[in-house]
């Protein structure tokens, strides 16, 4: 009987194609508008390196001023730790891999005809790329010999190489980095961790940096880091040696845990360390020393926030009011054939014949409004990823690649339309088959 | 066998009760001819839904060949409708956007039968009716008189044991009006019983049994003489 419902339901489609058309747009409308919400929601919220998430482990340590916490809202410590104390953690060898690291800026020149340019550079231990798996295009990172004393070896994302060297392998290369000659070990592949957990100063959805040199460079160059670096005490702090060595903190430091074990001889050494700094005057608020994994410190640090989810709930809102709309015109399109309803239940049809038939020409529609409204998803996801390209000047990276409109996206499409279209349908089609046939019998 | 015995079927709003039918008791005999006639408002259609089990009663007992139809489920009656009763409107009631084939295909869907049969039955009833090269056309493009032959095949396609005809001259000429009732004739000396509801007092004699009603109540049996030989039809008396 399937695929005879299907013929009644595309006859009546060709039957009323205004209303039909009203009610595949209404769908449309709403599906769109929810898959383009959720799809950027699903990208924010996701857990960019889901598969080793419990392996990773963002290391803090509250030092912060013992009168207030270091959030008025919430008792965590700072999420990122001054220069002496990563220094002093970095020589633990319980980690199979450990990074600290900060965000600078260099200008990049001495290639050719290229014009110097700012570059965001980030300066960092060697383990990096391999911890958090960063792909390479050309090349690799460097050894951890590089880090200190500092070699000059840098590595470039896709993009920045594509801009120096036209995208060709530049593995080998020099360049100028802040005057110093660099020479290229590795251009990474395409690499666009969103959110970018592994730092979260100025926002969650920044794109990663096009430069990355030693960790070392950071003190032979006295280069601060280009966010925020927050200080509490009433240090007087006049030169790079006076920063470094005060209590600011501007250092992300990460460690790699493989198993409970590790983890918690990792996690008694901090406390080891955080005892011994106690009892010499520092540290003065309540031992607060933390390995958050990257699920639990993209929670913390609230990636989402309370208006992307209002926006997600405001989305499905908008698909109810399109629902009940198409409940409406459903209901209107349903009784003004009551007649051929009354018709068919005097010829043999049951209610559940009746239900069945209307509720497949409800699939039928839901169908094609599913499609209709992938297109004009996949219309509004590009729209929005043209935006923001263009107001981040084609950097890639950044907030538009949240916006990639992934099989996953095809998928909720597909079962959020079929889903809440039949769920719609079900009442315009249970009252078409609870009509008194007679009624419209006698009426016609 | 259709039978009836003291049925009441009242429709109700806020304010009044209305009897449609009151105490209404009929038999009729498998193979007859009955034609149920009586002013408007008298029941007539009501009865005829309620025999068509399009409507519950509230009061008495309904049996269709042997089944009390009181308590049986939507799925129960519907099956019954679609296998023991063929309905003629006088409206002829064709779904408009099927052509005359598939118009005659509806019940027949939901008997499940298998295409083959399906295409048998359909052409074997546009035969009897003289529409079958007439299968592809769509109902607007025949005449009232074609159109309610279209709705009698469809009424007899699925060989049903009564066909239950509501005045189903109304809307035709006296030419077409008479071919229609001669069909029925045909069709009822085949085995179908034939229950007719009309106002046409002529249209009543050709039937081998008249049911006046009134008020809901059948007010007369009149026994008629038998159909002109010219009908070929058989007579049975009251």
């Amino acid at each position: 009987m399937f695929g005879y419902y299907l013929r009644l339901a595309l006859r009546s489609f060709r039957r009323n194609p205004g209303i039909t058309s009203l009610m595949v747009l209404a769908i449309a409308l709403g599906i769109a508008v929810c898959i383009m919400t959720l799809t950027v929601y699903h990208a924010m919220s996701g857990n960019p390196i889901w598969w080793k998430s419990d392996q990773l482990y963002a290391v803090t340590m509250d030092n912060w001023d013992p009168k207030q916490p270091y959030r008025e809202e919430s008792t965590l410590p700072p999420p990122e730790m001054t220069y002496k104390d990563t220094q002093a953690l970095f020589r633990s060898d319980i980690p199979q891999r450990k990074v600290m690291m900060y965000s600078s800026a260099g200008v990049v020149s001495g290639v050719g005809n290229v014009p110097p340019a700012h570059v965001s550079t980030r300066v960092t231990t060697a383990d990096f790329f391999t911890m958090f798996e960063v792909p390479f295009l050309y090349g690799n990172g460097w050894s951890a010999r590089a880090d200190e004393p500092a070699q000059p070896v840098i590595v470039l994302s896709r993009e920045e190489n594509e801009k120096l060297f036209g995208g060709g392998n530049s593995v080998g290369r020099t360049l100028r980095w802040n005057d110093h000659e660099f020479r290229v070990v590795g251009v990474l592949g395409d690499w666009f961790p969103m959110p970018r957990y592994y730092d979260l100063n100025g926002g969650a959805f920044r794109p990663s940096e096009s430069a990355f040199i030693p960790y070392g460079w950071g003190r032979e160059l006295e280069l601060l880091n280009d966010e925020e670096s927050d200080c509490w005490g009433p240090e007087k702090i006049d030169s790079f040696q006076d920063f470094i060595g005060s209590d600011c903190v501007w250092i992300q430091m990460w460690v790699e845990l493989p198993d409970r074990s590790s983890r918690a001889r990792m996690q008694s050494f901090l406390d080891g360390y955080w005892a011994t700094q106690h009892r010499a005057g520092r540290f003065p608020r309540p031992r607060d020393n933390r390995l958050t994994n990257v699920a639990d410190w993209l929670r913390d640090n609230k990636v989402v926030d309370n208006d992307n989810r209002m926006l997600v709930v405001l989305a499905f809102a908008f698909l109810a009011v399109c629902l009940i709309n198409t409940v409406g015109l459903l209901l209107a399109k349903f009784l003004n054939g009551a007649t051929i309803t009354g018709v068919r239940r005097a010829l043999g049809a049951s209610r559940r014949h009746i239900f069945m038939q209307h509720l497949v020409e409800v699939g039928a529609l839901s169908v094609v409004g599913a499609a209709l409204g992938l297109v004009l998803a996949a219309a509004g996801l590009a729209a929005v990823h043209h935006l923001y390209a263009a107001a981040h000047q084609l950097r890639r990276g950044g907030y538009q690649e949240l916006t990639h409109f992934d099989s996953i996206g095809v998928l909720w499409a597909l079962v959020l339309a079929l889903t809440a279209t039949l769920a719609a349908g079900l009442y315009p089609a249970w009252r078409v088959g609870r009509l008194p046939p007679a009624l419209y019998l006698k009426s016609q | 066998m259709l039978k009836m015995h003291e049925v009441s079927k009242i429709y109700r709003t806020d304010l009044i009760e209305t009897y449609a039918l009151r105490n209404f008791s009929l038999e009729v005999k498998a193979g007859e001819f009955v034609a149920v006639t009586g002013p408007s408002g008298s029941g007539k259609t009501t009865f005829l839904n309620v025999a068509g089990l399009l409507e519950n009663f509230e009061a008495g007992a309904y049996e269709l060949d042997g089944t009390d139809v009181r308590n049986l489920s939507d799925d129960e009656r519907s099956k019954l409708r679609n296998e023991r009763i063929g309905f003629i409107f006088q409206g002829f009631n064709l779904i408009p956007d099927l052509n005359v084939y598939d118009n005659v295909d509806v019940p027949l869907r939901y008997r499940r039968l298998s295409a083959a049969e399906r295409r048998e039955r359909i052409g074997s009833a546009l035969d009897l009716v003289g529409l079958a090269a007439r299968a592809r056309h769509m109902p607007a493009q025949l005449s009232g008189g074609q159109q309610q032959r279209v709705a009698i095949a469809r009424a007899i396609a699925g060989d049903p044991a009564f066909v239950l005809a509501d005045e189903p001259t109304g809307n035709l000429d006296s030419l077409m009006a008479r071919q229609v009732i001669e069909l029925l004739e045909q069709i009822n000396e085949m085995g179908a019983t034939i229950i007719l509801v009309t106002h046409d007092a002529e249209l009543a004699l050709r039937a081998h049994r008249n049911v006046h009603l009134i008020d809901g109540q059948i007010s007369d049996f009149r026994a008629y003489e038998p159909r002109p030989a010219a009908t070929g039809g058989s007579a049975a008396l009251a």
